[in-house]
């Protein structure tokens, strides 16, 4: 059997196709992220309705979600980028998975940081060790195990292997994250938006939320895209294109 | 695809489903110790060990909290809405401590079966409404009643 990929998919797997590309996408998404973030945080903090039991404090939500959400979408995308890299042995799928890590990383801790500070005056803990918030700091240890494993390899291709294979088997994590709160009982509560139920919240909450998780999503594509881009001109440059792109700023 | 690319494929997949197997195997052998409390049924049922620090969780039965008048005790029963457990604490509750709310409390079982808490969690669940909706929802409850 041959399975024929898309005209597409070989493309990406050019650097230089991506350097140019990534650069014509770029404005745009810095343009979308900073609307998005801009709208949705001031909605959020100023005009959303407070909670009938937290108060205020459930604001954090617009950052708290968002984060949560951002830290496994790209742990997914850098355990998918790693398969493609072994399977396919493509470059440009690596350069992806080591530019997400870092972010990644950071978003966790973000979750992490602002969950503890919505469970001091919410729960009366700052720490649980619960079933969702243990998973998710293995998240984090992942992340930082992924780093620090590509950091311990002096050849790149050595380096991009083990990675990839890390971050795959580290995938099973993220179907505990999301399933923790219904396989056993913890302090977190269970998800408020559902596919399959209305959320458990009224629009004028979830609305401003779905824009800061949108506006995330366009933070997390810019800043992936750059680290990509300047990875892909650090590992290309000895190479005609790069020389040429050097000279002509 | 290529043979060869085939081949990496299903190497791949297998070590991703390994895991996710060896993982499934550990997490279901100590899932009892992952859920972070025993519900009121599972003590009322002997089901949880006496003498060493447990969690329970449950709703907080309404009219069930009586405070001392000359110290920071508590008394309250927890439900699942099958069984009730009788919980003590002394110290300060988390704001959102009230009575038919989610709370888990940390301690041990004395020998009467009565909960001697030492740490007092509130759990929040998963709606959110802003409070004049939460007030005429209450409104219409007590209308029915």
């Amino acid at each position: 059997m041959r399975l024929r990929m898309p005209q597409w998919f070989y493309q990406l797997a050019s650097p230089r196709w991506f350097y140019e590309f990534s650069g014509k996408l770029l404005p745009w998404f810095i343009a979308a992220a900073i609307i998005l973030l801009s709208v949705g945080s001031v909605w959020g903090l100023m005009f959303a309705p407070a909670d009938y039991q937290q108060g205020n404090s459930f604001r954090i939500i617009y950052v708290h979600v968002p984060a949560s959400i951002l830290a496994q979408s790209c742990y997914m995308l850098m355990a998918v980028a790693g398969a493609i890299g072994l399977i396919w042995k493509m470059k440009m799928a690596h350069v992806m998975a080591q530019s997400c890590a870092a972010f990644g990383a950071s978003i966790a801790i973000v979750s992490l940081a602002t969950g503890a500070i919505w469970g001091k005056p919410t729960w009366g803990a700052w720490w649980v060790w619960d079933a969702r918030l243990t998973s998710m700091l293995v998240l984090l240890f992942l992340y930082v195990g992924v780093i620090a494993l590509r950091g311990a390899f002096e050849n790149a291709q050595s380096a991009d292997k083990a990675a990839a294979v890390l971050s795959l088997v580290g995938l099973v994590n993220i179907p505990i994250i999301k399933y923790s709160v219904e396989w056993w009982n913890t302090l977190h509560q269970p998800a408020t938006f559902t596919v399959t139920e209305k959320p458990a919240m009224p629009p004028e909450m979830w609305i401003p939320l779905l824009i800061m998780v949108l506006g995330f999503y366009c933070f997390f594509s810019v800043i992936l895209m750059q680290r990509a881009r300047l990875e892909v001109l650090q590992r290309e440059m000895k190479t005609s294109w790069v020389q040429a792109l050097i000279k002509s700023l | 695809m290529t043979p060869k690319r085939k081949k990496r494929l299903i190497i791949i997949l297998s070590i991703v489903l390994g895991s996710s197997l060896i993982v499934g195997l550990v997490m279901y052998s100590l899932n009892q110790n992952i859920n972070l409390f025993y519900s009121a049924s599972q003590i009322a049922n002997g089901e949880a060990p006496v003498g060493t620090r447990i969690r329970v969780g449950g709703m907080v039965v309404d009219g069930s909290v009586k405070r001392a008048s000359d110290s920071l005790r508590v008394s309250f029963a927890l439900t699942d809405y099958e069984k009730q457990v009788n919980v003590v604490f002394t110290g300060i509750l988390p704001d959102l401590f009230r009575e038919g709310q989610g709370i888990i409390a940390q301690g041990k079982m004395d020998e009467n079966g009565i909960f001697q808490a030492i740490e007092v969690l509130a759990k929040h669940d998963e709606n959110y409404m802003p409070p004049e909706i939460a007030e005429t929802m209450k409104a219409k409850q007590e209308a029915m009643k």
